[in-house]
């Protein structure tokens, strides 16, 4: 079942590419043995050369428009080995089959699109390869370091980083310059902008805080330092999302929500895209791959739009989180490993690809260092932006990303969760520190449900 | 003689009998492979609990014991329970009140008027809460800023408390037709007799329309209601669809049974306790199917009395 958001605008997950960024950690070697179809992992490095130069057959699921350009890139380089693009949904709807497929045995694709969130969730059940022995190992130098984090632990790497979302703030300059706010750096100045602008226009908010989007709320929380969860470790694992941070995070915004100086209405609604067209929102605190995906869905509002990295909880520091990104992983299903490992390998490192990928229709933002120092990507100018260079504000935004944050392996379960009880308080402009404890409370329970002691 | 005549009938009627089981075999087979089927394999997963660690593990009836004290569980039959109490008394008074009036022979354009009131049923209903949605929406929505405009206030139509008359008021639309049309035919098999003999002794329509006509409505009331205790305690569609523009305050992850056992089932792979779920929602129908014809039987009796 499709949800309203998803049917009236059909493409905004391919934009986004999904939820948010995931660390490993030791998930992996918590590997139960429930899951024994890993394909046989060699000990040593592959003779790649040889292996592809048998035919082979892939199956590759992804929901990336376009994305068959780099496919046929890569058809053309390897010519034994055959290619066959899926689209099986976006984000959720992927998972859900790719598990059925996972448990069944059989059905699988080879290759597969998933966002750093989710691997932890695969990685615990030996759904994926670990790529080390095919190469990949290699290919560190080459992203941003802590993306390479997201997906690679220890000597292991079970996926391939695709594109990301490190966060920054989308404001309206023609709101702010009316009412006199200079751009808030801080959160001390963001709230004070917020204030005054909710005294000169009542009807103006300075954010929309949406009560449906855990992964904004956890990306603030990865701003401020947050590290909700510990990978699963011999059966144990920690989660915090109510730690010292999520509570600093939870303070600040609880008063501006009940005050009415932040909104909190759901987003990718219809109101919503209206609030952010129209000028009902004075920012939009969101990812990298927002900018482009806003000057499409807000068209009319073209020209009043400028970008600055996020306000920071102490003044001159630079620090962000991330929201979305997806990775290209190989599940142990498949029976052309090198193949597959192959193909993730060169669709995201390939630079022909790489320009695709960060282009328009994809649009997502780039994780390779050296699409981020390219020229051609940073001295794009929007006039949606008044000609500002938004590629080089979020580059220089992903630098500052905060390393070593790690993700569930449920994160299903996480998001369900926040939306029923931080974001229901969220909403109601209620208690957001005992919400946050009772988001909590309901994990923990659920995890030790899934056998996992909580420490 | 007659011990022969016996067996011949017998023979016939074993012969019948098996060209009856060749006639719903088709229907048969479908039947236990796309209900059965999986129901069965439902009730054994449901038999079962599955962890992220330690793997599938009989559970027997843990599940259902879990699930009878399971909060979420039980708010979203009560939640079902009251929109069936409030919604489906308006939705069957509409439809009785429409097909009289379609019955009556009065109305200018039956055929149309007709055809019009059903048409909301050929509506998906995924199409409709989408339609409704919209047209709900805060401040954009049409709704919303008709009533502004003729100084109004505007209902929270997305709101904790007014979620439920709008999904009501949704459902309402979806269904009313459909019912309607089902009285009608009941009206229309009703024998003109009746009617004629009604007339000779001095009742007038509306007198015709309360005293012979509503009273015979009652098998087909009994029908619709029984429709509508399923209908209502699967309500799943419209809040599904409604939950992205409505928020999380206003439709959770377990605002009805059907939209529980979807979050279990596919958000956090808890499939076992979600077949449990299911089962449990599909007793709870069951009781409540009874209830309708134990009520409907005894006032029967009561009348017949």
């Amino acid at each position: 079942m499709e949800s309203l958001e998803n049917i009236s605008s059909p493409s905004r997950r391919a934009f986004l590419a999904g939820g948010a960024a995931a660390g490993l950690g030791a998930v992996l070697a918590a590997c139960t043995s429930s899951g024994s179809q890993q394909a046989a992992t060699p000990a040593t490095k592959v003779n790649m050369k040889a292996e592809l130069e048998k035919p082979a057959s892939i199956t590759f699921w992804s929901w990336v428009p376009g994305i068959d350009k780099q496919v046929a890139i890569f058809e053309s380089q390897y010519p034994n080995i055959k290619v066959n693009l899926v689209n099986a949904g976006q984000g959720a709807a992927e998972y859900t089959k790719l598990r059925t497929a996972l448990g069944a045995g059989r059905g699988a694709p080879d290759v597969v699109q998933i966002e750093y969130l989710e691997i932890p969730t695969f990685v615990l059940g030996n759904k994926l390869l670990d790529l080390a022995p095919y190469g990949a190992a290699a290919l560190r130098p080459l992203f941003v370091d802590w993306v390479w984090g997201q997906v690679a632990t220890g000597g292991q790497v079970y996926a391939i980083p695709q594109d990301s979302g490190p966060m920054g703030m989308l404001y309206r300059k023609d709101i702010f310059d009316k009412y006199g706010i200079s751009v808030p750096a801080t959160y001390a100045e963001f709230a004070a902008a917020g204030r005054k602008l909710h005294q000169a226009a009542p009807g103006v908010t300075i954010t929309n805080l949406a009560s449906n989007d855990p992964n904004v709320f956890l990306g603030l929380v990865w701003q401020a330092g947050g590290r909700p969860f510990t990978s699963v470790n011999k059966g144990t694992m920690g989660i915090g999302l109510d730690d010292g941070a999520a509570q600093k995070v939870a303070a600040y915004w609880e008063p501006l929500i009940k005050d009415g100086i932040v909104s909190t209405a759901p987003d990718y609604t219809t109101a919503w895209y209206n609030g952010l067209a129209t000028g009902e929102y004075a920012t939009w605190l969101t990812a990298a791959w927002g900018p482009l995906f806003l000057s499409e869905e807000a068209a009319s509002s073209t020209g009043k739009w400028r970008v600055a990295p996020l306000p920071q909880w102490t003044s001159g520091a630079s620090v962000s989180g991330n929201n979305g990104g997806s990775t290209t992983a190989v599940t142990a299903q498949t029976a052309s490993p090198a193949a597959a490992a192959e193909f993730a390998m060169f669709i995201n490192t390939n630079p022909a690809c790489a320009k695709l990928f960060s282009e328009p229709p994809q649009y997502l933002f780039p994780t390779l260092k050296s699409v981020l120092a390219s020229s051609s990507f940073l001295d794009g100018a929007l006039p949606f932006y008044g000609g500002q260079q938004v590629n080089r504000e979020f580059a220089s935004i992903s630098t500052t990303v905060d390393t070593g944050f790690t993700w569930s392996p449920f994160e299903d379960e996480i998001n369900t969760s926040f939306t029923d009880t931080v974001g229901a308080v969220m909403a109601d402009r209620g208690d957001l520190l005992g919400a946050i404890s009772t988001w909590q409370s309901t994990v923990t329970r659920y995890a030790t449900g899934e056998g996992i002691k909580v420490s | 003689m007659t011990g022969q005549v016996a067996g011949k009938q017998a023979r016939r009627l074993t012969r019948h009998g098996k060209w009856g089981y060749v006639f719903v075999a088709p229907f048969m087979i479908m039947f236990a492979a796309m209900v059965l089927g999986p129901l069965g394999y439902a009730f054994y997963l449901s038999l079962f609990s599955q962890h992220l660690i330690g793997g599938t593990v009989f559970v027997g009836m843990g599940n259902y014991v879990d699930a009878v004290t399971d909060p979420a569980f039980l708010s979203g039959v009560a939640r079902v329970a009251s929109f069936f109490l409030i919604q489906v008394p308006v939705m069957l008074a509409l439809a009785v009140v429409f097909a009289l009036l379609l019955d009556s022979g009065r109305l200018l354009a039956p055929k149309f008027l007709r055809l019009a009131l059903f048409v909301p049923y050929a509506v998906p209903s995924v199409v409709a809460a989408i339609m409704w949605g919209s047209l709900y929406s805060p401040r954009i929505g049409a709704l919303g800023q008709v009533l502004h405009g003729i100084g109004l206030p505007v209902p929270g139509f997305f709101t904790p408390s007014g979620i439920l008359p709008s999904i009501a008021n949704i459902v309402t639309w979806e269904f009313t037709g459909y019912n309607m049309i089902i009285f009608y035919a009941a009206l229309r098999a009703l024998p003109p007799e009746l009617y004629e003999a009604a007339a000779i002794d001095g009742a007038g329509p509306l007198v015709i329309a309360l005293r012979i006509k509503l009273p015979r409505l009652r098998p087909a009331l009994v029908l619709t209601l029984i429709f509508s205790v399923i209908g209502s305690f699967q309500l799943f569609n419209e809040p599904n669809v409604l939950a992205s523009a409505a928020g999380p305050a206003a439709i959770s992850s377990s605002w009805t049974p059907n939209l529980y056992a979807y979050t279990l089932a596919f958000s956090d792979n808890q499939v076992n306790y979600a077949a449990a779920i299911s089962f449990l929602l599909g007793f709870v129908i069951f009781m409540g199917t009874l209830i309708v014809m134990l009520v409907a039987s005894s006032v029967r009796r009561r009348a017949a009395a």
